[in-house]
């Protein structure tokens, strides 16, 4: 099997055009931002996370608070891959309870990491509401989840690959289409 | 690379990295444990058998609790239950055990190597909880990884250890592991409790007959349970331990400022430790038990999580 890169879906100029265009729709259909807060799913949720929060905080003038979630403890195949995954830290240091969260993560695919990152927050406590902005949507889903907040919707067949790849973790800025081929 | 780690039986046997990795991996759990719901499904069908042949409070509880935060089931086999006291052979009791389909077990058992003798056998993980005078390789880990807390590093430490040093499991899971991180060990205690010959467990370790002496200079003082069963008259009474030994205010004062000052459990106040010492600022007592937790939910999602036996495992990656 070997990995091919098809085409660039996004370039690092047209990430942050999305970016910032997310960031206004967030503040618009979130009654002033109260109780707003921003969860970053490891890894490259996190980075968007607080890019979303510096231009809410440019055009508001509102801080909103950021928090890093992993969701490695609650994931759904542990009991079938041989190597247990390295756990990361959460890292949320303020209270979640009645907060007006929004989860933000990479590439929404099958809904899994999703629904294991609801599971994470709620053992920390009792959210007022809980919404998905993701950057990409690549369709393919195997749980009942869908975004609020969506950056772009594209078409994809189950052996390609959406890699976001963001200047914090990757050096470079960009999302591709890879494909695996035999 | 990290080498594989399928039993947890002593430090001796640990690599650096292997350490480093499960110190690491302990940083997530200790988090945890401030979590207001402290409830994982992450281990959720698999059971964790808890053989405890020697009695064992802390140690059996802290394993059970660690084990029911992520979500597993423990089964129970203490040592006053009644196959052991019928003379059933420590083989037939694994085997017993095993028959009821545990994904791991957790050993406490009054003979060095008993562990060891079991994961020969056993197809399943094999956790040591205190084997003999032998080792005693998580409540190693958890003081390696209270000490990284505070001083940010292992590397180049000076480390104090006090009392029955001979005897003791808990020193020599604590000196093989720090002494691979080039900690400089001062072993003090009665003569007879700390021969020469402890001087062979790693590199950079020294006795010292007087406690001023081995404090001078000291990061950390670790202080041993004395075991009242050992001390008779006339090798060694209470009085003179108390007067040669005990960990005073008075005498702390010779370690270094920060230097922290920990104890396996249980203390015996007023014989090893004066409570003073021991509740303390320096003191990490209770830090250490909240640490055992994080440790033990560590090694048990990675030597126990997972599929079955057979497949690649855990901290292989």
């Amino acid at each position: 099997m070997r990995v091919v890169e098809k085409r660039q879906l996004l370039s690092a100029q047209e990430i942050d055009r999305t970016l910032q265009r997310v960031a206004h729709e967030i503040v618009e259909k979130s009654a002033g931002a109260k109780d707003l807060a921003l969860i970053g799913i490891r890894r490259r949720g996190v980075p968007l996370a607080q890019r979303l929060a510096k231009s809410i905080r440019a055009f508001t003038q509102i801080d909103v608070p950021v928090g890093t979630l992993d969701i490695t403890l609650y994931r759904d195949d542990l009991s079938t891959v041989g190597a247990q995954p390295v756990v990361q830290s959460t890292d949320i240091d303020f209270a979640v309870d009645n907060q007006d969260l929004v989860v933000v993560d990479d590439v929404l695919y099958t809904g899994r990491t999703i629904r294991a990152a609801m599971n994470g927050l709620f053992d920390l406590g009792r959210p007022k509401r809980i919404r998905l902005c993701v950057l990409i949507d690549r369709g393919h889903r195997e749980l009942p989840v869908e975004a609020t907040f969506i950056g772009n919707t594209i078409q994809t067949s189950d052996t390609e690959i959406v890699e976001v790849r963001l200047q914090e973790i990757d050096n470079e800025e960009r999302v591709m289409l890879v494909d695996r081929v035999p | 690379m990290l080498q594989p780690l399928r039993h947890l039986l002593g430090t001796e046997e640990l690599t650096r990295e292997q350490i480093t990795f499960f110190l690491d991996q302990s940083k997530p759990f200790q988090e945890f444990q401030r979590h207001p719901l402290k409830k994982l499904a992450t281990l959720r069908g698999k059971t964790v058998a808890l053989a405890f042949f020697e009695n064992s409070t802390r140690t059996r509880i802290s394993f059970a609790t660690a084990a029911a935060r992520l979500g597993a089931d423990t089964m129970n086999l203490q040592a006053e239950s009644s196959s052991l006291k019928k003379g059933e052979s420590l083989l037939d009791t694994v085997h017993t055990l095993e028959a009821m389909r545990p994904d791991g077990i957790v050993i406490r058992h009054s003979s060095s190597g008993a562990p060891e003798f079991v994961a020969r056998r056993l197809g399943i993980p094999v956790l040591n909880a205190g084997d003999g005078t032998h080792e005693h390789p998580t409540q190693a880990l958890l003081d390696a990884l209270t000490i990284r807390d505070h001083k940010g590093t292992l590397e180049g430490l000076n480390l104090t250890i006090l009392g029955d040093i001979l005897h003791s499991r808990v020193a020599r899971s604590n000196i093989h592991l720090l002494g691979k991180f080039g900690v400089r060990i001062t072993l003090c205690g009665p003569s007879m409790w700390v021969p020469r010959e402890l001087e062979c467990l790693a590199p950079n370790i020294r006795r010292s007959r007087r406690i001023e002496d081995a404090l001078e200079g000291a990061d950390v003082v670790m202080v041993l349970r004395v075991q009242t069963e050992r001390l008779h008259e006339p090798a060694l009474a209470a009085d003179e331990y108390i007067r040669n030994f005990q960990l005073t205010a008075e005498r702390l004062k010779i370690a270094r400022p920060a230097a922290l000052v920990m104890h396996p459990g249980p203390i015996v106040r007023g014989l090893e430790i004066e409570s003073a010492v021991a509740d303390g600022p320096q003191s990490t007592v209770l830090e250490q038990v909240t640490n055992g937790l994080a440790v033990r939910m560590a090694l048990l999602y990675h030597l126990i999580g997972g599929a079955p036996a057979g497949t690649p495992h855990p901290a292989e990656g």
